[in-house]
């Protein structure tokens, strides 16, 4: 990632040392301001800055998909995001997939599926597949599986996942009109 | 996708219910050891050795020391503990010299990560690099022993056998019959090698443990990503010579375990690191470049399988000599290695055997416990040999394993007799070739014919075996309390990290109970303090140790409610039955009692109560389990045997040398379903590892036995694209008479001999037996270009292609 980019925009101080920037951007229709060093990932933002554990870590390289979030409409792995990267995003992540206290269709599918086992590269299945239906409610199974290998599951074998995938396409249509 | 369709014989053991943990993960609550974090905690980080074996000549820390943030330094003169599972062989810091190229030679804990980190950067060690020991020949010649101690090793006696001044951790053996005599009598006798490489667990959480050692006290709190939290209480308690009532170990969720986390891994490192630190807690994670090279693996390993047979296709006599490469240290690899002594000839019934099977130490990344340990190795071989020894003979590889597997009356390796309720491998085998339409070998011929369409198909197929391996006193336990609206809270000591266990055990209590599977309140999270002890969560053990300890709880409270609800009604406890969460009276449907009327003691209407609140225990031991006899390793290794068949069919690309996996039909004798849903989720995840050890994993070590391939870059595992395009589970229930509602365990099972079913198929297509494992593109292409009929060895200078 560019550690370079050109930070002049945000406002520059200097805390025990480190030079920090001031962030700003939305997370799950939050609006967020935090002071961060440059050189954070937006992963470790936003796990150790704002608190939300449900993206996880598994490699740190950008190789598993397990940190998965969407930023700006597009599946990322946060990992190899910096979070000055991400000034003035829309993010969205595990945490926010469930509206109005009701689990999204594709939780459900995930859940009636058994699309999961231990858990910790579901959150980051979650966020790739709701990023690709978005931009394609119709996808064939080709394209599931091409956006879907991006991701690492050790336990599941995958079937359940790509079975819960489409299950949700069907059943949003017909309940959402997709 | 297409699944047959199960239909239960009971109303919840069976059923498909959704995992009870579902919604937590799905929706990011679900925390796991990774996202904890406690007042005051430091961030740990390790040197690792840069060599195999290297003598530690000097370490100066005096530049990170005066680092800011860094709270504490430890090498190996810090401290002398030595831990393992079965032999004390592992220093938890080296001291004088190192064993792998993970070997943790110097840690920090520090503020923050960065800190941590680079301080260990400031760290200076001078090593006096020495020759490694580098693969199990090498260590029998024994000329450098990686472990000089190895005769003082304290070790589990009587079960394991470290051999004097050798590399052999543990050698074990069986034997039955008159091997020479059949042998010298039998119409043929083939003999053949087979080897696979160590291979990675990949749980998708890293190793991760915080400890918080009080220093005012003998106090250690440990919180854990691990798959054993008594184990680790037990051990630790050997190891830092405190009680084990000292120790208390939290399990949140687990991110995935397969055996990778069965031991005891980083949790005495932080511990160390703990007490240094003044008792903060200390946090130490392994990056996923140390899970690969610093955590343990599979072993690698090679069998020499000898077998003897008869014209007629009666094998006669089998010798199997397997050694393990371990590594550096025995960890749970020398259980592995146990195993095969009583499982080693696979299902079938053969008189004249003999085994001998040696854990070995070289100075590689170590080796423990991986889903089906033992098995899916020795499996490998053995299948592989069983479709070549039917080659030989002419006979159909179906016809040939039906006329040599067990049934009732036969015995295993062991001496164990099979019954009618210990399963029937026949049946599996038989489900799995019928579906995938086997009707006999391709010939010549049709292999020419398809090959000029640049892809070749192939069928293939194998058995499978497994018993739990475990102790023979092996126990777990079960606790039930009723909360005041009739729900039952249920406490066991064993881990669900993934596999469904607190959901199976569920449906196996609301059966008995016969109340709905939701009012069964169970958690995933273990805390030594509260649940009850259990053994280690391995070895497929659970359904039928842990069912069997919900049967007995179950009907402990079923029972105590009877007898208040006994004296409400005005009867006696025995005319009372139970069901949908109430105790009635049969000649009297008024005389009944909900079970929530009851749970914290019956109340009359005067306000007077009896009974109390309810709560109930059951307790299971492993049932006429005994130790093997070292020199011919008869006894009773087994609770229970799980048989098992997979058959699949593939396409080989003849160009390229790509396996395509197109259909997987698996078969278990699994007694009993207790979810149909959890049970297919095994076999898809199990049949896919099993497929990324057949076709892609393993370690590759360059000549200083430095790990070359420690990331997913280099060390892929399967994906969604490598998933087969069909797999068919089929459920055989012949009802095992001593498990929970007829039920074995089958967690492990699918794993296994998925690469012989592959081994066999791809024989099937290209006329060609390969004996190494994986079945890389590259190996399959080198291997058609070598015009060999047998490939032997695919390290790419070793290939006959390259010669
Ligand atoms: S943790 Fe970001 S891709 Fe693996
Ligand atoms: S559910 Fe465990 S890694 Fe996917």
């Amino acid at each position: 990632m560019d550690n370079n980019k050109d930070c002049s925009m945000y406002t520059e101080h200097v805390d025990s040392g480190k030079r920090k920037v001031t962030l700003s951007l939305t997370v799950n229709g939050h609006q967020v301001v935090r002071d961060v060093d440059p050189s954070m990932s937006l992963l470790h933002f936003l796990r150790d800055n704002i608190k939300l554990f449900g993206t996880k870590e598994a490699c740190g390289e950008g190789e598993c998909g397990a940190c998965t979030i969407i930023m700006n409409g597009k599946a990322v792995t946060s990992c190899i995001v910096l979070a000055v990267e991400a000034e003035g995003a829309q993010i969205t992540t595990v945490e926010g997939l469930a509206k109005d206290g009701k689990l999204s269709i594709l939780q459900e599918e995930f859940i009636s599926e058994d699309a999961l086992q231990c858990g910790y590269c579901t959150p980051g299945f979650l966020m790739s597949a709701r990023a690709l239906l978005d931009s394609n409610p119709n996808p064939s199974d080709e394209e599931i599986v091409e956006v879907l290998s991006g991701n690492l599951c050790r336990c599941t074998g995958y079937i359940p996942i790509l079975n819960a995938v489409k299950r949700t396409i069907e059943r949003e249509q017909k309940e959402l009109g997709r | 996708m297409a699944k047959a369709e199960y239909k239960s014989k009971y109303k919840r053991v069976g059923q498909r219910y959704d995992r009870k943990d579902a919604r937590e993960k799905v929706t990011g609550q679900a925390v796991y050891t990774y996202d904890l974090e406690l007042p005051g905690m430091l961030y740990a980080r390790c040197l690792l050795s840069p060599y195999a074996r290297a003598k530690i000549v000097s370490i100066d820390t005096s530049k990170a020391k005066a680092l800011p943030g860094v709270r504490a330094i430890l090498t190996g003169e810090d401290s002398d503990i030595l831990v393992g599972l079965y032999m004390q062989d592992k220093r938890v810091l080296s001291r004088g010299v190192t064993r792998y190229q993970g070997d943790v030679v110097a840690a920090v804990a520090a503020e923050d990560e960065e800190t941590a980190e680079r301080a260990i950067s400031l760290i200076d060690v001078v090593y006096e690099p020495l020759e490694p020991v580098h693969d199990v020949d090498e260590a029998l010649e024994g000329k450098i022993l990686v472990h000089e101690d190895i005769n003082e090793l304290k070790h589990y006696v009587g079960v394991f056998f470290p051999q004097k001044d050798s590399n052999i951790a543990s050698w074990n053996k069986s034997k039955k019959g008159d091997l020479e005599k059949a042998f010298a009598e039998s119409d043929l006798v083939v003999e053949n090698d087979f080897s696979l490489p160590a291979v990675a667990h990949v749980p998708m959480e890293t190793h991760v443990s915080i400890v918080q050692a009080d220093p005012f006290s003998n106090k250690i709190k440990i919180w854990s990503s691990a798959q054993s939290p008594f184990a680790i209480r037990q051990i630790m308690a050997d190891s830092f010579g405190v009680s084990e009532s000292d120790v208390e170990v939290h399990i949140p969720y687990v991110g995935g375990g397969f055996g990778g986390k069965a031991g005891i891994h980083l949790e005495p490192l932080a511990t160390l690191l703990s007490k240094a630190a003044g008792g903060l807690p200390v946090k130490v994670r392994a990056t996923r470049e140390q899970e690969f090279n610093q955590l343990p693996t599979r072993a690698g390993m090679r069998g020499r399988i000898k077998t003897a047979a008869n014209k007629d296709g009666k094998i006669t006599a089998m010798q199997a000599v397997y050694d393990w490469d371990s590594g550096a240290y025995a960890d749970y690899g020398v259980n592995v290695g146990k195993t095969a002594v009583y499982s080693g000839i696979g299902p079938y019934s053969i008189e004249n055997a003999c085994i001998d099977s040696k854990t070995i130490y070289t100075n590689k990344v170590f080796s423990t416990a991986y889903r089906g340990f033992g098995h899916l190795e020795t499996h490998w071989s053995i299948e592989r040999q069983i479709d070549i020894l039917s080659q030989k003979l002419g006979i159909d590889p179906y016809e040939f394993r039906m006329m040599n597997l067990l049934e009732p009356g036969d015995k295993t390796m062991s001496g164990e007799v099979i019954t009618e309720s210990s399963g029937n491998p026949k049946e599996c085998l038989t489900a799995v070739v019928k579906e995938i339409g086997w009707t006999g070998r391709k010939t010549e011929e049709e292999r020419q014919r398809e090959w000029k369409t640049g892809k070749v198909r192939g069928k293939g197929f194998a058995m499978l075996q497994k018993a739990p391996a475990m102790p023979a006193n092996t126990a777990t336990s079960v606790v039930m309390q009723m909360n005041g609206d009739g729900h039952v809270k249920m406490m066991i000591g064993a881990v669900d990290m993934g596999q469904g266990a607190i959901t199976a055990l569920s449906q196996i209590a609301a059966q008995e109970l016969d109340m709905p599977i939701e009012d069964i309140e169970i958690s995933a999270q273990i805390d030594t303090r509260s649940n009850p002890y259990d053994w280690n969560t391995v070895a497929s053990k659970l359904t039928f140790l842990g069912g069997n300890a919900v049967v007995k709880a179950s009907h402990e409270l079923l029972h105590k409610m009877k007898v208040i609800a006994g004296q409400v009604l005005r009867t006696d406890p025995e005319n009372l039955l139970h069901a949908n969460g109430e105790i009635y009276h049969p000649h009297n449907p008024n005389r009944r009692l909900s079970y929530k009327d009851i749970a914290l003691g019956y109340m009359y209407p005067d306000g007077s109560g009896i009974g109390g609140p309810l709560i109930a225990s059951g307790s299971v031991v492993a049932d006429g389990l005994t130790n093997l006899h070292p020199e011919t390793g008869q006894g009773n290794p087994a609770a229970v045997w799980t048989f098992g068949a997979h058959a699949v069919e593939i396409e080989v690309d003849v160009e390229t040398g790509s396996v395509t996996v197109l259909k997987v039909a698996s078969a278990f004798d699994v007694g009993q379903v207790i979810n149909e849903k959890l049970i297919y989720g095994q076999i898809c995840g199990g049949v896919l590892q099993g497929l990324g050890s057949a076709l892609l994993e393993g370690y590759k070590f360059n000549k200083d036995e430095k790990l070359m391939n420690p990331s997913f870059t280099d060390n892929k595992i399967p994906t969604m694209k490598d998933m087969p395009v069909e797999i068919v589970p089929i459920y055989i229930e012949n009802p095992q008479h001593n498990g929970p509602l007829g039920a074995r365990g089958v967690g492990e099972h699918p794993m296994i001999s998925v690469p012989s079913a592959i081994g066999n198929a791809v024989y099937d297509a290209l006329g060609i037996n390969f004996h190494v494992l994986p079945l890389s593109p590259e190996a399959i292409v080198l291997g058609i270009q070598s015009g060999k009929k047998s490939i032997l060895c695919t390290d790419v200078d070793c290939l006959p292609g390259r010669l």
